[in-house]
């Protein structure tokens, strides 16, 4: 049976969107609610359909599709996976039904509210999948529309600000991109990433951008398009309004899944297609991410709202893979050993901060329900007394995300400073203090809420109940499975990577 | 046609030490709160097994003592090959895995006693297994990485436990507070970690020849960096700062004394078998490497220096420090500081195999004296000020005779007693050093300090007569309290004989020789006649200022303090350490965080206001394109761009519609553009 199972994976959130938009007046509140979970967790299903298709030592594209589209703009339906995309997959799969299932369950409208995230998981899908740059920027420009009312109607008081200076801004960034896009297309006369890469491996598109400032140029635009999305310090000032006023849910979904986007637009177009204008100017863009893993994490210090607090630690967490990134493009072949172990720990980066990072919002999510929607450090106190489950259960999340052994977030962040301090020894001893100023800041976040006499809304706080634990319960397991065994993931993406180490310039 | 095996644990099998207590852990973790026997049983059924299986490891060690016996496997996938980790077997090992599980199940036991009123009881089974077997994977670790999992995981434990009373915020603050100081070490150690990783290519310790211990990696690191120092010497010193962190060394050694905020077993297990001896194994352990540049002459300094003198500067200072002190946690707390000193200079000044002796006697009689100040806490009503207990002997006969037997340990009475040994052959190695005298004088002080704080610790808690209700009320223990106590002061005494110069069996082991080599008490003595004339000093004065005229009421002056009162003072505060770095880093750091955020409010968002005007411009540059045609270039569309910018900034009107509208339109503006410049 040939199913085309990317497709699919993309277009049945479509679908549920489309039936939820359809049907909103004639579902059941029971329905409403459960039928956007279903369509949801379709790609947790069709995704480990995909893992077990997918061969971990084919290095090239998996389970393609590619269909002509529009013949007279050369522009392919063309769709592909690798060990990268699997595991973003995944992740949206395992994600996206808990933050859906954590808001359904005491969102106002429903079904409305179903569609749009539905739509929103297709198109992050979409963004993972295409592999062709038309397609690609109609499903990472449609992500926006969702997000934009998903924040504005469902999210805080200072929402409609936040949710403007979203897409703005990201908009912003994108129209960069697309103006480096069109002149990359001007030039060589596809969009496809895979065909544009080898044209740059074979020296040829640089002839055929012309000399001097075209190549740089279109470099700059699809920079400036994806540092805004990751984002790169200093692009980052939306991100934390719109984290902090997104609803419960949608935060899950922004930083466990959106914000990989960025990261993997640069593994997936900017160093493949600009390689040498990436090595320029990686070193500037290297004290950027340094700047952004040091800063942010001391700007977390100061926070008071814990929701612009983990939304500080996320670009945090998101500036180390950057850093590697940087860290690998500016030095080149030189040290292939660092540069594995620099690639091997952005992308578990990737996974495993989305894992502890979602957790952590689902956790302030239940501060924010149990307390009338208090979030701020001070409203809170001694909730372990009153509800040690969820005490116990959001310190491991704090502890996977502050790099703790034992839990997921270490294996990446370790990787990614053996790969870094190989590449750039001086950027790894300054990014310890990133280390330690997450520590600082979650352990006060811990103690404040959880420790001292029960204060505040800390007073008779109700523990964890079954619905909860079924949106909270998974992430914490998959936590201590790719903390003890890494090679679940590794080894879906170590020949790539390999690959990836040997072709560098 | 029977045999008898002498059965021992081979390396493979080695992971079921550390294994054991983890499993009793998660059963304390997923069993409800009622489940106290459970939990409490899981977990010493599980350290005594643990107990056992060393003990079958030590047969197996001892049997091939010069071997290190290594099982090495891979962790995962990582480039052409794998990150691998590894167990592995040495007398080193055995030893310490002997001791931690004997002393942590003692203390276990104890608990059952000391917590049993507690609510949260099955939780600190559960805590205390998981700190027991994060130390026991430490030490069956052959591989740094594997080492830093569990020494990370050792500091995971220490902090639930210190804050294991998080109702009281100053536990939850000590907590915080070894935890974030460990970890300022700890980035030192990664740091490390990382040189050696990527100058070596792998992290193991013994690996058939290319282990990072072993001749051909140490001499990868001979060569001298732009600063002069070996990279040797570099990378010995940032690993040595883990080691300055978890084992309370000067100048980390603040969290030390508030760990005493956690319950008393909490402290005899930090005190003794876990977290603070981790620091010293790690010295140990990795001593080949610190030692690596001994043979370089050219250098400013070598790694082993350092460390003798921290060391040095610790033992000292925690002595003095420790005089000073009126809770008697606190005094035994500053005590282990000024104890985990000598270790360190013992490793500075070349004998790690003393530093290892008096780690495992001082592990032994400091457990004692940690669960008998608990066993006196618990009687008197959770009082700790030493001022306001007094005239126990009589009442709590038990405590008092192993609690002496503790004392006189640490005190370093001559001869019977095991702490004498071991600090014997510490101040014997820093007196043939031959780089400074320094150390040995630093201590040979710190031996009469500790007489003297360990005979007025005594003399005032258990002589004279009970100066408050709850001194007089006291009474002795449960034999689930007692029953420790008498085992461990049974080994603070006999433990000594292992290591003595006539028969150096555990030093010889430890360096891996199958013979002992000893030689008369009475040769070579004029050192350990100067030590014992001041332990003797330190007894007598303590005696003269404490124990002649006990004090009568608890708001007596202090007679040390009356005669030296500012330096008393300086002392009881601890030198002003803390201050000093709430001054300094505290401050340094929370002003940075404030930069920090302020340039998020005024700088970085201004820069958001200027992108939306961008953004809000970039529809405009699709417009412009789509009248000029797409491929007459950036520069016209520019062009136009300055024209119509002024008109397009009014449309900057703050309403989202109006942008979403603007979105949209620009998106199908967007097709056609690309549809059309396709199509020509």
């Amino acid at each position: 049976m040939n199913l085309p199972l990317l497709s699919l994976l993309i277009f049945t959130p479509w679908a549920g969107a489309l039936l939820l938009f359809v049907l909103r007046r004639g579902l059941s509140a029971g329905l409403a609610r459960a039928l956007p979970v279903v369509f949801s967790a379709s790609t947790l299903i069709l995704g480990s359909l995909a893992l077990g298709r997918f061969d971990p030592a084919v290095t090239g594209m998996q389970l393609s599709e590619n269909q002509p589209w529009i013949t007279a703009l050369n522009v392919h339906y063309h769709l592909g996976l690798d060990g990268l995309s699997l595991l973003l997959v995944l992740l949206t799969g395992v994600i996206s039904p808990l933050a859906l299932f954590a808001s359904t369950r005491s969102v106002r409208n429903p079904a409305i509210h179903g569609a749009l995230f539905l739509l929103l998981q297709g198109s992050a899908l979409g963004v993972f999948l295409a592999l062709d740059f038309f397609p690609w920027f109609v499903f990472w420009e449609l992500s926006l529309v969702p997000a934009f009312f998903l924040i504005k109607l469902w999210g805080g008081p200072g929402a409609t600000r936040a949710a403007y200076q979203f897409v703005i801004y990201t908009i912003g960034g994108s129209a960069f991109l697309l103006l480096g896009f069109a002149a990359l297309y001007a030039a060589a006369g596809t969009f496809d990433f895979t065909e544009l890469a080898a044209l740059t491996h074979s020296g040829a598109l640089a002839g055929k951008l012309g000399g001097g400032f075209w190549p740089q140029a279109a470099f700059l635009g699809v920079l400036l398009g994806l540092a805004v999305k990751v984002p790169l310090f200093p692009f980052h000032a939306w991100l934390p309004p719109a984290y902090a006023e997104a609803p419960t849910g949608t935060s899950m979904f922004l930083t466990g899944v959106m914000s990989k986007m960025g990261a993997y637009g640069f593994l997936r177009i900017l160093w493949p297609i600009f390689p040498a204008p990436l090595h320029a100017a990686a070193g500037p863009l290297l004290w950027l991410a340094l700047g952004g893993v040091v800063f942010s994490a001391f700007a977390a210090m100061k926070q008071t709202d814990l929701k612009r607090m983990v939304a500080y630690s996320s670009i945090n967490h998101l500036s180390y893979c950057l850093l590697a990134l940087f860290a690998v493009a500016a030095s080149g072949p030189a040290n292939p050993a660092a540069t594995t172990a620099a690639l091997s720990g952005t992308i578990l980066q990737l996974f495993n901060h989305g894992l502890s990072a979602a957790a952590l919002f689902f956790c302030i999510g239940v501060l924010e329900s149990r307390a009338s929607g208090l979030r701020r450090l001070g409203d809170f106190g001694g909730v372990r007394r009153a509800a040690p489950v969820f005490a116990g259960l959001c310190g491991i999340s704090l502890f996977s995300s502050l790099g703790l052994p034992g839990l997921n977030g270490f294996v990446g962040e370790f990787l990614i400073f053996r790969g870094v301090f190989g590449l750039a020894p001086w950027t790894a001893a300054v990014a310890t203090l990133g280390l330690l100023a997450t520590a600082l800041f979650l352990l006060t976040f811990w103690q404040r809420v959880f420790h001292g006499p029960a204060a505040g809304a800390g007073v008779n706080f109700r523990d964890l109940d079954a619905g909860d634990l079924i949106a909270l319960v998974p992430l914490i397991a998959l936590m201590f499975a790719l903390g003890i065994f890494p090679q679940l993931l590794t080894g879906l993406i170590n020949p790539l990577i390999t690959a990836w180490a040997a072709t560098l310039p | 046609m029977f045999r008898v095996f002498l059965m021992s644990l081979s390396v493979q099998n080695l992971w079921l030490i550390p294994a054991l207590p983890l499993a009793a852990a998660a059963i304390g973790a997923l069993t409800p709160r009622t489940g106290r026997a459970l939990a409490a049983g899981a977990a010493i059924t599980a350290m005594a097994g643990a107990f056992i299986l060393s003990c079958l490891a030590l047969v197996g060690a001892l049997a091939e003592p010069a071997a290190h016996q290594v099982f090495n496997f891979a962790w995962f996938d990582l480039g052409h090959g794998a990150l691998r980790l590894g167990l592995l077997l040495d007398p080193l090992t055995a030893f310490m895995g002997v001791m931690v599980t004997f002393v942590s199940l003692l203390i276990f036991i104890f608990s059952t006693g000391y917590m049993k009123d507690d609510a949260n009881y099955k939780q600190f089974f559960c805590f205390l297994s998981l700190f027991a077997s994060a130390m026991l994977g430490l030490l069956v670790a052959n591989s740094l990485l594997l080492l830093f999992v569990c020494w990370e995981l050792v500091g995971l434990a220490s902090y639930l436990l210190i804050g294991f009373w998080f109702h009281k915020p100053a536990a939850a603050a000590a907590a915080k507070k070894a935890f974030i100081t460990t970890r300022i070490g700890d980035l030192g150690f990664l740091l490390g970690i990382l040189w050696l990783q990527d100058t070596q290519g792998t992290l193991l310790f013994y690996d058939g020849g290319h282990g990072i211990l072993e001749s051909a990696a140490l001499a990868n690191l001979a060569h001298l960096l732009p600063c002069g120092l070996a990279a040797s010497t570099a990378i010995g010193l940032l690993i040595f700062c883990g080691a300055i962190g978890k084992s309370g060394q000067f100048p980390l050694h603040v969290w030390l004394p508030d760990a005493m905020e956690g319950p008393t077993p909490v402290s005899a297990l930090i005190h003794a078998a876990t977290m603070v001896a981790a620091g010293v194994f790690l010295m140990a352990r990795v001593y080949p490497l610190m030692a690596a540049d001994q043979g370089l002459a050219n250098v400013p300094v070598h790694a082993l220096t350092v460390v003798a003198c921290i060391g040095a500067i610790t033992a000292l200072m925690g002595a003095l420090i420790a005089v000073a002190q009126n809770d008697i946690k606190r005094i035994l707390a500053f005590s282990t500081v000024s104890q985990l000193g000598y270790m360190m200079l013992a490793i500075g000044v070349g004998s790690w195999t003393a530093a290892i002796f008096h780690l495992l006697t001082h592990a032994f009689f400091k457990a004692l004296l940690f669960l008998g100040a608990g066993s006196v806490i618990h009687a008197a009503h959770h009082e700790q000020d030493i001022r306001r207990l007094g005239g126990l002997r009589p009442k709590m006969k038990v405590t008092f005779a192993t609690f002496a037997i503790g004392m006189m340990a640490l005190a370093g009475v001559p001869f019977l007693f095991s702490g004498f040994w071991s600090k014997e052959a510490i101040l014997h190695a820093a007196h043939e050093w031959n780089v400074s005298s320094l150390p040995l004088y630093a201590g040979l002080a710190a031996v009469v300090l500790t007489a003297l704080y360990m005979t007025r610790l005594v003399a005032e808690v258990f002589f004279g007569a009970a100066r408050t209700a709850e001194a007089d009320h006291a009474h002795e223990n449960s034999p689930a309290m007692t029953m420790p106590l008498v085992l461990l002061a049974l080994c603070a005494v006999l433990l000594g004989f292992l290591g003595t110069p006539a028969f150096p069996w555990l030093q010889a082991r430890l360096l891996g020789d199958s013979e002992v080599h000893g030689h008369s008490l009475l040769e070579g003595s004029g050192l350990m006649r100067v030590s014992i004339v001041l332990v003797a000093l330190g007894l007598g004065a303590g005696w003269a200022l404490y124990g002649r005229r006990p004090r009568a009421r608890a708001e007596s002056p202090d007679p040390l303090a009356a005669r030296a009162p500012r330096l008393i003072a300086a002392l009881a505060s601890r030198l002003g350490f803390d201050e000093l770095y709430a001054a300094t880093v505290g401050r340094l750091s929370s002003g940075f965080a404030t930069f920090c955020a302020f340039l998020e409010i005024y700088v970085w968002d201004g820069a958001v206001r200027f992108l939306a005007g961008l953004g809000e411009l970039s529809g405009l540059v699709s417009r412009e394109n789509d009248e000029q045609g797409f491929n007459a270039g950036f520069n016209s569309a520019s062009e136009s761009l300055r024209k119509t910018s002024t008109a397009y900034s009014k449309a900057q009107s703050g309403d989202a519609h109006g942008y979403l509208r603007t979105l949209a339109l620009g998106f199908v503006l967007l097709l056609i553009i690309v549809i059309l410049g396709g199509a020509r």
